[in-house]
């Protein structure tokens, strides 16, 4: 069995035992997209415009309370510290804990679909290209979001940290999901889908490589 | 025992903040030796242990393990030895199995049902094999964690305050461990505060004082200081 595969059953096993904080973070979600549908009023035709983008910031906020997690069990006794002494690979740690992540994020991503359908009347009968740029895109939120979470673990103000440092550099990832997700929801008469979805999946893979290459450096002293 | 040197470490510095936690330690254990770290609290025995297992990496100084550098080479360093920490290395919502079988995963070793609860119960836990560790008492944690330690086969094993959270069978089951790796031939350095007891289980010993090696060499002539202060009570 593969280094990988083990960190993922690992990671896929405490996300199990913590499911009560899924449920958690999925209602914090959907109170997000609730209380910005507030925000915009009434008008359905402006609820419907600004579904794709309310949508990608709840995500993007429930997002960090479950990375965050994500490390605790982790730092609480050293467990991935014996992990690396044993040694497992640093690299095969971080895939396996950002594939759970990613997991994570994409059926908190789907489960919020409905929610986003009710509060902003932005139903679409392209059900395919929407779960793959939910794909996409949570992918490119978790790979960051994982690093970052490692090095904010042990931190004292980490709840603030990890937005602050995961925000900027999501940027790019969020503005694509959401203009892709617009495209799905509110129709495609320039055909600019393709475009966007390469931009996020060019950028799920920089943060993919590079972010694989980095977690040695943040886990380890020195 | 044999000639070859298990572990040459020299010149190792490191320091927390603007506090050295060691200063220029320098020694050498021969391979099979079991040797004592000895040393008031905050005397750097756990710094000294940690930077040897490669868990931190020293600011100076050279580490060898089995010839192998491990400050060049550390996953290879990491493979000849076990680490028993303060901190237990468990998974706190998983059982005591699914921890054993995790580490028994990565190191290939079998990790069957059968195999990880003859491992338990060479520490006493076969009986609390499915429990969660959130529920386990220091001991038993310090149990799970020894066992952790004997299932990675290494031969290189450090223990740092091995008796610590233990109870009086506990402190014969660390007994009967550290006879059982001295005649595997594996090499043994234990920080302990119960000098009567590791003297009498090791050959060696080293003795550190405000992150200095003040000591090195045979357990018996141990300097007397160290070995009569009042409170190393022997516990058990």
């Amino acid at each position: 069995m593969s280094g990988l595969v083990i960190a993922l059953r690992k990671d896929l096993l405490l996300q199990w035992r913590g499911r009560l904080q899924i449920v958690a973070v999925f209602a914090f979600g959907a109170a997000a997209l609730l209380l910005f549908s507030f925000a915009v009023g009434p008008d359905s035709l402006a609820l419907r415009q600004h579904a794709a983008g309310f949508l990608w910031l709840a995500l993007l906020l429930a997002s960090t309370l479950s990375l965050a997690e994500s490390f605790e069990h982790e730092l609480e006794d050293r467990a991935i510290e014996g992990l690396l002494l044993l040694p497992a690979g640093p690299r095969a740690l971080y895939y396996g804990k950002a594939i759970a992540n990613w997991t994570q994020l994409a059926l908190l991503g789907v489960a919020l679909v409905p929610v986003m359908v009710v509060l902003y009347d932005a139903g679409t009968t392209r059900l395919l290209p929407l779960l793959g740029i939910i794909l996409l895109g949570t992918a490119g939120l978790s790979a960051p979001g994982t690093l970052y979470a490692a090095m904010t673990a042990q931190a004292r103000a980490r709840q603030a940290l990890l937005p602050l440092l995961l925000f900027p550099l999501v940027v790019p990832v969020l503005l694509a999901a959401v203009k892709a997700t617009s495209l799905v929801i509110l129709g495609d008469p320039m055909g600019q889908l393709r475009p966007w979805t390469t931009l996020l999946g060019l950028f799920c893979v920089v943060h993919v490589s590079l972010c694989g290459l980095l977690f040695g450096r943040v886990v380890e002293d020195g | 025992m044999g000639s070859r040197i298990a572990i040459a470490a020299a010149g190792i510095c490191h320091r927390y903040g603007r506090r050295w936690a060691l200063i220029d330690v320098g020694f050498e254990l021969p391979e099979g030796a079991a040797t004592m770290v000895a040393g008031r609290n905050g005397s750097g025995k756990s710094t000294l242990l940690r930077a040897l297992a490669t868990a931190v990496r020293a600011d100076r100084g050279t580490i060898h393990v089995l010839g192998v550098d491990a400050r060049a080479e550390r996953d290879r360093a990491r493979e000849s030895m076990a680490l028993l920490d303060h901190r237990t290395h468990l998974y706190e919502p998983f059982t005591a199995l699914e921890n054993l079988r995790l580490a028994a995963r990565f190191l290939g070793q079998p990790d069957t049902r059968a195999a990880l609860l003859t491992r338990l119960d060479e520490v006493g836990l076969a009986d609390r094999a499915d429990d969660p560790v959130r529920g386990f008492s220091a001991g038993m944690r310090k149990r799970l964690a020894l066992a952790r330690v004997l299932l990675k086969q290494a031969e290189v094993v450090l223990l740092d305050e091995p008796y610590g959270d233990l109870d009086p069978p506990g402190f014969v089951l660390v007994d009967h461990m550290l006879e059982r790796l001295r005649a595997q031939g594996v090499t043994v350095l234990m920080a302990t505060h119960l000098l009567r007891r590791g003297q009498a289980l090791c050959s060696r010993a080293l003795v550190l004082e405000s992150g200095r090696l003040i000591f090195s060499g045979p357990a018996a002539s141990m300097p007397q200081p160290a070995r009569t202060d009042a409170g190393f009570a022997e516990g058990a």
